[in-house]
């Protein structure tokens, strides 16, 4: 494997963002923040150093937030690294959102055309390759109905057959292949070892430990944005476990005392608790959530997330947003604004996890009591989540 | 916590960064479908913008104001369409990138393309309105030809130029300032009356004369659009002075008039700026000077800022 050509090198890559929830989008804010000064920033990755060959598949394994899908971002080009250099060679499709790249108004057929041309090919190319994408989609006549009215899975199936079939040198997959269902999982594994065959190189995040064992030949784990493994799948599903530490949470949540009261979502206009929303609508997820704070900690942050609610489908993740609570003892309210819900019909439970912010140890986890259900929205609209954050002692 | 790391220079992975024209004419076609999808007139809503400015111009300016252009109308469709290609690229470009969100901050991609898309977007709606102009003015009997169409093709190149820069450095702008698109707006509004389109060029030129501004009468043209609007008229419309009925001579001794008397009076009303293809040319070479200018500043904003759209948007 050593012989093989490297096709990604990152050397010392770091990226740092602006903590601000939003950052100055107008002139006005722009000069007052400039008077303020003072920015706190957060580096969602650090020294980074990788390097992949041809023919390699890598398992990206982490915790939530420890800066896989950022490092993915930089790797195809989306981000620019704060420091350090990335260097690609060949073609690369990525695959890293639900949908991505995908015009709900369109239908089917448009947006392959429009997705493979997003990934270099020319028109003749895509005609080639269209049958072949439709079928191993499995869309059938659907390929002719505007995406808009798609389930999540359809659009997992459609977006992972584009960018398999636009022949990449590397495919770069985020953990949207949950959302599939089993029979096409199987497909998508079958089409990943084909690509191994062949030479491709592949670079994944998953959640799952063992299709991380079945597919790769080494996984990297990144913890707070800095690898600390490098190796065997095998030996990285350990050191995860290692750091997810799941009877750790039992032990440390009794000295540390966070637990979570309600999540509820919230109508951004009303300000009353609602459970059926559109796609495109603003939505508020409030937590409720206590600290008791028996010894000193660090600052502690919650995370928001988004899980299907759909029996036959294996569970999938949004994350929506997270933000810092701080470690003062009380009860505290922590609103999440979501701009735009995404267009994404279905049931959705809300999960909540108050971890500490230092080192991302879970304290406590709830589940709201209803499913949040997204209708299906007539209008369709573009995919885009992204949240606000505001903290309040109550 | 502030700064001290200073950023070291990176170096962007070779993606799909180059600029290819048939993604832009990919999304072209997908503008297209969108904005035209479920209306039953479809392409004909493009005509009914023009159409409408058309009517209330003429009416405005033809009737009431009484303008001393004769055929009003295709006077104003001459300069008016190219205005169009310049407003409705420049606006919409200036969203391009906040619009299309979902794929700059998910999938690599040229994020030139954006910005192109909508000026190509306006280009064809704009094409549409152009086929128009020629049939009505086919239909009218009004006489197209000549060596003076020539003048498009130079004129055509300074307002893509010019069009192109301001997309750039708009849709670049407005991801950070998003004061942008209002001051877009505002400008363009402004912008438009600058130009000679509802008035006649000949306007400014005695204007200037009777201020003794002559010489500087070239400055005019470094709002390169007032160059290409002119050369368009001249191309199109091409009277450039309408031989004088007695209801224009009545017109031609009021106070503005004053100062070309030279013009022989059997001459009266001078529409055009000049009758020599030679001073369309300079025009628009003034122009196109200021419209490269506005392009390298606009590849310039562009290529500094588009590595942090996906984490500005």
């Amino acid at each position: 494997m050593s012989q093989s050509p490297v096709v990604i090198t990152a050397t010392a890559v770091g990226k740092r963002f602006s903590t601000h929830h939003r950052k100055a989008t107008s002139l006005k804010e722009r000069v007052i923040r400039r008077e303020q000064g003072a920015r706190e920033d957060f580096w969602a990755l650090r020294g980074i150093d990788l390097t992949v060959h041809q023919g390699q598949t890598v398992g990206l394994v982490g915790p939530n937030g420890s800066g896989k899908s950022t490092l993915l971002k930089v790797l195809s080009g989306i981000l620019r690294p704060t420091n350090g250099t990335v260097a690609v060679s060949g073609r690369v499709a990525s695959l890293l959102e639900l949908g991505a790249g995908f015009d709900g108004e369109l239908t089917g057929r448009d947006n392959i055309f429009l997705n493979a041309s997003l990934l270099g090919l020319s028109r003749r190319e895509t005609e080639a390759i269209f049958d072949d994408i439709v079928e191993f989609s499995g869309l059938g006549e659907f390929v002719d109905n505007p995406v808009k009215h798609y389930s999540s899975g359809m659009y997992v199936r459609l977006g992972f057959s584009v960018a398999v079939h636009v022949n990449p040198d590397i495919l770069i997959i985020d953990e949207v292949l949950a959302v599939g269902d089993e029979a096409f999982q199987r497909k998508c594994i079958d089409r990943i070892e084909d690509f191994q065959t062949h030479g491709k190189t592949i670079l994944f995040v998953s959640h799952s430990a063992s299709l991380v064992e079945q597919l790769c030949s080494r996984a990297v784990v990144l913890e707070h944005g800095v690898v600390s493994f490098d190796g065997e799948p095998e030996l990285a599903s350990e050191h995860l476990r290692d750091i997810l530490g799941v009877d750790r949470v039992q032990r440390s949540r009794k000295v540390l005392g966070a637990t979570v009261e309600e999540v509820v979502p919230v109508h951004a206009g009303t300000g009353e608790v609602t459970w059926t929303a559109m796609p495109g609508d603003p939505l508020r997820v409030e937590v409720l959530l206590t600290v008791t704070g028996e010894r000193p900690v660090g600052e502690l942050s919650v995370r928001v997330a988004f899980i299907t609610d759909e029996e036959d489908s294996p569970a999938a993740l949004i994350e929506v947003g997270a933000g810092v609570v701080g470690n003062a003892a009380g009860k505290r309210r922590l609103c999440l604004d979501v701009e735009h819900l995404p267009e994404l019909a279905g049931g959705y439970t809300l999960l909540a996890q108050v971890v500490e912010h230092s080192d991302g140890t879970v304290l406590a986890t709830a589940r709201s009591a209803e499913p949040l259900r997204i209708q299906p929205d007539p209008a369709g609209r573009p995919i885009a989540v992204m949240a606000g954050v505001r903290v309040e002692d109550v | 916590m502030s700064v001290a790391l200073s950023p070291v220079p990176t170096s962007a992975p070779p993606t799909q960064a180059r600029l290819r024209w048939e993604l832009v004419v990919n999304l072209v076609r997908k503008d297209l479908k969108v904005k035209y999808q479920g209306s039953v007139l479809g392409f004909a809503w493009s005509l009914a913008n023009p159409l409408l400015v058309l009517v209330v111009y003429t009416f405005v300016f033809g009737y009431v104001l009484r303008s001393t252009i004769p055929r009003f109308g295709l006077y104003l469709l001459s300069g008016l369409l190219i205005w169009n290609f310049l407003s409705l690229s420049v606006t919409s470009a200036t969203t391009s990138i906040l619009a299309n969100a979902g794929l700059v901050k998910k999938v690599p991609m040229p994020h030139v393309a954006l910005p192109m898309a909508s000026v190509g977007f306006a280009g064809v709606q704009v094409a549409l309105q152009f086929v128009v102009l020629i049939v009505v003015a086919l239909g009218i009997q009004h006489h197209l030809g000549g060596v003076d169409v020539l003048l498009l093709v130079p004129a055509v190149v300074v307002a893509l130029t010019l069009t192109v820069g301001l997309a750039l450095l708009t849709s670049a702008l407005n991801v950070r300032y998003r004061d942008t698109q209002h001051m877009v707006e505002i400008s363009m509004f402004a912008w438009f009356f600058l130009n000679p389109i509802v008035y006649s060029v000949t306007l400014i030129q005695t204007h200037m004369i009777a201020k003794g501004w002559g010489h500087l009468y070239w400055m005019y043209y470094l709002n390169p659009m007032a160059g290409v609007v002119v050369s368009f008229q001249r191309a199109i419309y091409g009277t450039v002075v309408v031989p004088g009925a007695p209801a224009h001579v009545a017109v031609a001794a009021s106070p503005g008039h004053v100062a070309i008397a030279a013009v022989p009076a059997k001459l009266p009303v001078q529409v055009l700026a000049s009758t020599s293809n030679l001073f369309y040319l300079e025009v628009l070479g003034i122009g196109f000077a200021v419209a490269l200018v506005v392009l390298a500043l606009g590849a310039t904003t562009f290529r500094r800022l588009s590595a942090d759209f996906a984490e500005d948007l």
